[in-house]
């Protein structure tokens, strides 16, 4: 990324296991969020998402970022889901910041609400942000986000995709890929799975609202996860975040893989990190080291049958997608890996 | 002050008056002018500290005064018809939420087949979403109502939906006492949340709750709405005490005490009614009209004792419950379960039909003589539903009905006796 400060550019983070380091590497004013005493812990410990739950790791980290970017001063808005059924089982509540959970589909139009309602009100040093899963922002809750966006309200959403409905038992939404398993699109018939030719990609949907800013992330890269919120957060208008956030349950994959396939995902060219301002991408973050996309698959039951030798087919064009997006991000340096 | 104004205009200056905070608007006739309106006084700075939203959907219309709401904002929309459908899931969460949010209804009938006029389908089909609905019969008492409406909506932190009926009240040009701000800020005091969405104190709102709870949240929302019973009388009469003007309540009698037969209703349409009924009091016969004002919470009680000599109730109604009979009816009935009182149910106004003098008296007559059959089709009719029917009968691929039933009437009807 361009916008990392030269001292911590000295530093590069060569993960091989599935575990986040670097914290003790950098100096105090260059560990993340979650690294300091003074994080808020705005998504408290204590809910009951699944061992593993990429959701509740994304989550916490973009949260306490924007805390932090806000001087505590944030609101935020969520859609039904994952995230809120596992935060908010009344009396409990694992958020120690002002939230509001009202629909499945409004979560945007709730915080457009409340910005206007702060701006009425002279408290602009009050932010807002919305929050939801890949469901609840590409499918149901759609038309509000892009209401949202249209009007360029204050509101930074962010998305938490975990490429199915998960609360509801894994039923296909319009994040789910190709060939993958859920319970609508179940491995059976000639081509299993999720078909392929289906779906949309709401980043790019979201820079054709020329908003000021987008963005895209990953749980695998927190110090990327919290510098991207955290520019978000210095920006007014109508911002988009998605989080790339794997879901063991859904997948079938082990809890303790979760930040493993996050990282294989980027790396293998199938989820590309980017960043766009006003609809023109601004920044990739370029793959380090290249990985086959069977790398990624194959540590998911969901994508289980596309081992088989009669679907080969799909396994091929599971490759293919990942081979555009590192042609269209232009994801691997001219030169080769970067070192 | 008086002015010959539109009733949408009227409404937004009487909603302009209650210094919104957030205002969410979206097309949909007739409630559309009202929206227009307050947009111009945002945009030129007549209403002050208040943001004004153009939204994708009603959906998004109310789901936006939720937020605004919950954020501490007085906040307003309003809808009509197949905008308030397209919000219903907002419509039972604002409520459940318990949001003061204020809501007009432009009163229009919901499709298929569409149809842009007057009746009462789109409250009644929320009837049940938890939100007091407050019925007006003028202009001049939706303004007043819209009024009490915030004051009543903040105190009880419920929704209120005020129904005034498209057209009829939206789009007519009358005399209206547009009070003056000062009364308005006596009347209305500024929001004062119970809950509220602030950094300095978190909460968590709209979270989950199970079986070992919900039947408490409910009945608690429909206690509150039974306070509202008690409520709704003392606000108008201080508002009467302020505005020098008797508007609000929760029925209002015109002629009704004492009378043998009392014709009840919603809306604007009681004032042919009056007319109607007096000149057939002239005659001698013993009969007056009685307004439902309050249709959520339903006066039970009032309805009680305000009918205690009567023996025979007509209820007119421009909405119907498909597959049961009335809806206005229904809940009187239920009212009277235990009294002497016979009640005639009768249908009329849908998607816009003309209510005529003649045509109410007719249909009262009738009524006096305990000859409606249940429920009465208000000027219906009926040789074009046989001839559907029969049509229905004689081919399996009809057509469809509405198209059907078109051809068979007006214009084109008129070409083929040519
Ligand atoms: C209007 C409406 N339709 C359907 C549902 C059921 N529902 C609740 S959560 C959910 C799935 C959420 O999926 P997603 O948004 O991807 O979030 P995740 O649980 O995967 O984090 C569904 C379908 C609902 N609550 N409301
Ligand atoms: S189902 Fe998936 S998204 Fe939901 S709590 Fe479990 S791991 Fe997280
Ligand atoms: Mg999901």
């Amino acid at each position: 990324m361009a916008q990392i400060p030269e001292s911590q550019q000295k530093v590069k983070f060569y993960q091989t296991g599935t575990f986040t380091v670097g914290n003790r590497l950098l100096d105090a004013e260059h560990r993340n969020v979650q690294a300091t005493m003074d994080r808020c812990n705005s998504l408290d410990s204590g809910h009951r998402a699944c061992q593993g739950c990429g959701e509740a790791l994304g989550a916490r980290f973009a949260i306490d970022a924007a805390m932090r970017a806000s001087n505590n001063q944030l609101i935020a808005a969520n859609a039904t889901g994952c995230l809120e059924v596992f935060t908010t089982p009344y009396p409990q509540t694992a958020w120690s910041m002002p939230w509001i959970h009202s629909l499945f589909g409004n979560a945007s139009a709730v915080a457009s609400g409340i910005a206007a309602a702060l701006k009425a009100k002279g408290r602009e040093d009050v932010r807002v942000i919305a929050q939801g899963g890949d469901g609840g922002t590409t499918d149901i809750g759609f038309g509000c986000l892009s209401g949202t966006f249209d009007r360029n309200d204050d509101v930074l959403y962010i998305c938490y995709n975990n490429q199915a409905y998960m609360n509801t038992g894994v039923q296909r939404s319009s994040a789910t890929p190709g060939a993958a398993r859920t319970a609508t699109t179940m491995p059976v018939g000639k081509n299993p799975g999720n078909v392929f030719g289906t779906g949309k990609n709401v980043p790019l949907v979201a820079m054709a609202h020329q908003i000021p800013y987008v963005a895209t992330a990953s749980v695998h890269d927190l110090h990327d996860l919290e510098y991207k919120v955290t520019r978000a957060m210095e920006v007014r208008g109508a911002r988009y975040i998605e989080i790339f956030v794997p879901c063991p349950l859904g997948w079938g994959s082990k809890p303790g893989d979760t930040v493993k396939l996050a990282r294989l995902a980027v790396e293998s060219g199938m989820y590309p990190l980017f960043e766009a301002e006003d609809g023109e991408i601004t920044g990739v973050t370029k793959i380090r080291r290249h990985v086959a996309v069977s790398e990624y698959l194959k540590l998911q039951r969901r994508f289980a049958h596309v081992f088989k030798p009669d679907n080969a087919h799909q396994l091929e064009q599971l490759e293919a997608i990942a081979e555009r997006n590192i042609r269209r991000f232009d994801l691997v340096s001219a030169e080769g890996e970067e070192e | 002050m008086l002015k010959q104004v539109e009733g949408s205009h009227a409404v937004a200056e009487a909603v302009a008056l209650c210094r919104p905070e957030v205002i969410s608007a979206y097309p949909i006739t007739p409630q559309t002018h009202i929206v227009e309106d307050l947009g111009t006084m945002v945009k030129a700075g007549a209403i002050e500290n208040c943001e004004f939203m153009l939204v994708e959907s009603e959906f998004g219309a109310l789901s936006a005064c939720i937020g605004s709401s919950a954020a501490g904002a007085r906040s307003y929309t309003a809808t009509s018809s197949q905008g308030m459908l397209f919000m219903m899931e907002a419509v039972y969460n604002a409520s459940g939420m318990g949001l003061p949010i204020v809501m007009t209804v432009g009163n229009r009938a919901i499709g298929a087949p569409i149809n842009i006029w007057n009746d009462w389908g789109d409250s009644m089909s929320a009837r049940d979403g938890g939100w007091l609905q407050l019925f007006v019969e003028s202009n001049q008492q939706a303004v007043d109502v819209h009024i009490q409406a915030f004051r009543l909506a903040e105190k009880l932190s419920l929704p209120v939906m005020v129904c005034m009926d498209g057209f009829i009240l939206t789009h007519s040009y009358s005399q209206v006492d547009i009070p003056e701000q000062a009364q308005v800020d006596e009347f209305l005091p500024p929001f004062e949340p119970r809950q509220v969405l602030d950094p300095a104190s978190p909460l968590s709102m709209g979270a989950m709750v199970g079986p070992e709870a919900f039947t408490e949240v409910r009945f608690l929302s429909h206690q509150k709405q039974l306070d509202a019973l008690d409520l709704i009388p003392q606000q108008a009469a201080e508002f009467e005490a302020i505005f020098g003007r008797d508007s609000g309540g929760l029925i209002k009698e015109f002629d009704s005490a004492g009378a043998e037969t009392v014709v009840i209703t919603l809306g604007s349409v009681v004032g042919t009614m009056k007319e109607v009924l007096a000149g057939m009091r002239d005659e001698g016969h013993s009969i007056g009209a009685l307004t439902i004002r309050s249709f959520r919470p339903f006066p039970s009680a009032a309805l009680l004792e305000a009918l205690k000599d009567a023996k025979r109730v007509i209820v007119f109604e421009k909405c119907l419950a498909v597959g049961m009979g009335g809806i206005v009816s229904m809940n009187v009935r239920m009212a009277l379960k235990d009294q002497p009182i016979k009640v005639q149910s009768v249908i009329g106004g849908l998607g816009g039909r003309p209510i005529t003098r003649a045509g109410l008296r007719r249909m009262f007559e009738k009524g006096l003589n305990d000859q409606l059959e249940e429920p009465h089709f208000h000027d219906i009719d009926m040789s074009i539903v046989e001839r559907e029917l029969e049509r229905e009968k004689s081919q399996l691929r009809s057509g469809s009905i509405a198209e059907n039933v078109l051809h068979d009437v007006g214009v084109v009807a008129a070409a083929k006796t040519i």
